[in-house]
């Protein structure tokens, strides 16, 4: 599309300024600047209720901005509609699993992939008659492992199974960044082991936005971390860095 | 049952009321031809309320619209009772859904109970202007018309007029089978499930959602044109709220989000009604009771017993596959 004609690699794929989110009085989100490039894996840590599903929230246009810039490819998105955003290469997975549960897996996809296209307003011919759309869905669903199971109603999967499928919904666009929520809550280790090797084969191309509690995953996916504390980044840095942090040992382990 | 060979049941039982209407008498053919209209309003919105999980009360508005519109255009302009009906086939249509997407603009943004009640409020809207525009539309007593059209085919005779209702009934029917096929039918069950996501994953989930409003105005508008003629009478008795909760009720009990369901709804509704009320005095309480009774016991309605069966045989031949689950 008409995207800037700057891009020359050097330019952030999303970048925040300043972005605030309050809830009444409360300073949900409060002067985050972030930074994304592409293919960077970054990670987004805090305490419950620090604000990381608010800042997401805000960056997908969930909830509009209190004041701040949200900028995708050095475009000002700040005003725009969810999406309007998509289509700009920006995907997000949920915190608490939000996929369309009486449908089939291969339907969750499908839906998915339609999303960006323009068939999506076809009224005429039956979604069934896309072939490139069904063989596109094969190919995510084959990457996934999730072949087999690809007419079982989403509620009859496994958590794990939910979790995943997230993933595999938020890629379905093709995206240049994607934003994971918690993406390993409620997964066992194994589990969780499983879904980090996943997010390693993915597209060196594309740039990941972590917010996960469990710190094998963070240290495992990113390379990065902002450490969100009361709705403000205390600290960012690389994960070395952050792990021999005295202030952060403070208010997130609980140590030090 | 795949979905061809339920296709193939559908145009089975309408093969068969084709060639058995033309032998009932003049009463039950005109109840048919009167369930199959009130089919057509009921399968608009099941659009709405099935497929996009948007519970419409004022579906009766276009209903009355293109009823109306008929009637005036014969009355006043003596238009539409030779091949010129065609035109008002259409005109009825557009008009209806043109009021849907003017309405739209206010109902669409409210979900759940307010879009209930939003919709409740554009309806009555439509009612009072039926009720108190006299000059136009004839107030409390309605317009007669001066008969069916005429073009070749005397539409006079009940059994011919039945086939002109019985072929608009299965087109629509077909095109809003591949609407709800479509990449765009498809999309409305995604908002029903989950909106949000469907946002997020790059729908313009309103436009969606007011597109299917208008396509929903436009059916109801052609149920209209027809319902006009089949009675010859039009008064807003046709537009009242009760004409609106009928049509919420021939999909709830025939089964949402199945097309066909509305259809066995709107002839459940009308033949119970018919008949029960020259048996029954209190007719009206065994018709609520079973109204109850179904949203209790049959949340998928009429059409979901079938569903029901089929899965506990398919349970009692062969347990569902224990799979375990693996991430890779
Ligand atoms: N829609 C809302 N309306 C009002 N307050 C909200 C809303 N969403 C979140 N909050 C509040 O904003 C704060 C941040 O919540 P948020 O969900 O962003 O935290 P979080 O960092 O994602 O926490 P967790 O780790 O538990 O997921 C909390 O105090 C929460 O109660
Ligand atoms: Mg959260």
């Amino acid at each position: 599309m008409d995207e800037p004609a700057r891009e020359d690699g050097r330019q952030p794929v999303l970048e925040l300024r300043r972005l605030c989110k309050s809830f009444g009085g409360l300073k949900a989100v409060h002067e985050v600047s972030l930074r994304v490039m592409a293919g960077d894996r970054k990670a987004i840590i805090g305490p419950n209720g620090a604000g990381k599903t608010t800042l997401f929230n805000v960056i997908t246009g969930v909830f509009p901005a209190t004041s701040g810039q949200v900028l995708l490819f050095g475009q000002d998105v700040t005003r725009w509609p969810s999406h309007r955003r998509i289509g700009r290469g920006l995907a997000r997975t949920f915190q608490v699993t939000s996929l369309f549960p009486k449908l089939t897996v291969l339907d969750n996809v499908l839906l998915a992939i339609e999303g960006l296209r323009l068939s999506k307003f076809v009224m005429w011919r039956p979604l069934s008659s896309y072939r490139d759309v069904y063989e596109r869905a094969h190919a995510l669903l084959q990457e996934a492992a999730f072949q087999d199971r690809r007419d079982v109603e989403v509620r009859n999967l496994s958590h794990g199974e939910q979790r995943q499928l997230e993933i595999v919904l938020g890629l379905a666009s093709n995206p240049k960044i994607l934003l994971l929520d918690e993406p390993a809550a409620g997964l066992s280790s194994g589990e969780s082991a499983e879904m980090v090797r996943f997010l390693a084969r993915l597209d060196q191309h594309l740039a990941i936005l972590l917010i996960e509690h469990d710190m094998n995953v963070v240290f495992d996916v990113a390379k990065h971390i902002s450490v969100l504390h009361f709705g403000e980044i205390l600290e960012a840095g690389t994960t070395d860095a952050i792990s021999r942090s005295t202030k952060v040992q403070q208010i997130y382990f609980g140590t030090g | 049952m795949t979905s061809r060979t339920k296709a193939v049941a559908v145009a089975g039982v309408l093969l068969g009321l084709a060639l058995i209407a033309p032998f009932t008498d003049a009463f039950v053919i005109l109840l048919i031809t009167r369930a199959l209209i009130l089919a057509i309003l009921a399968m608009s919105l099941d659009i709405l309320l099935g497929f996009t999980g948007l519970p419409s009360l004022g579906q009766a508005a276009y209903l009355g619209i293109g009823a109306y519109l008929t009637a005036i255009l014969a009355t006043k302009f003596n238009f539409g009772l030779g091949w010129s009906f065609w035109v008002v086939v259409v005109l009825g249509i557009l008009l209806a859904a043109a009021t849907a997407a003017f309405f739209g603009l206010f109902a669409v943004r409210a979900s759940g109970v307010y879009f209930l009640m939003i919709t409740l409020a554009l309806g009555q809207c439509v009612w009072g202007l039926a009720y108190r525009w006299n000059s136009m539309t004839g107030g409390d007593n309605g317009i007669n018309l001066p008969g069916r059209p005429a073009f070749g085919i005397q539409l006079s005779s009940d059994v011919a007029y039945f086939y002109v209702v019985f072929g608009f009934f299965a087109l629509s029917l077909l095109m809003l089978y591949v609407l709800v096929k479509s990449p765009f039918g498809r999309s409305l069950e995604g908002i029903r499930e989950r909106e949000v996501r469907m946002r997020t994953l790059g729908y313009n989930t309103w436009l969606h959602k007011y597109l299917a409003f208008i396509i929903a105005g436009g059916f109801g508008g052609l149920a209209g044109v027809l319902w006009a003629h089949a009675n010859g009478h039009v008064s807003p008795e046709d537009v009242v709220l009760t004409t609106s909760v009928d049509a919420l009720l021939m999909v709830v009990l025939g089964g949402p989000g199945t097309l066909v369901g509305g259809a066995i709804g709107a002839a459940a509704v009308l033949f119970l009604r018919e008949y029960l009320s020259t048996l029954v005095a209190w007719w009206q309480y065994v018709l609520g009771a079973v109204y109850i009774l179904t949203i209790l016991y049959l949340p998928d309605g009429l059409m979901g017993v079938a569903t029901r069966l089929r899965r506990s045989s398919i349970a009692l031949g062969r347990p569902e596959d224990a799979k375990h689950p693996v991430i890779s």
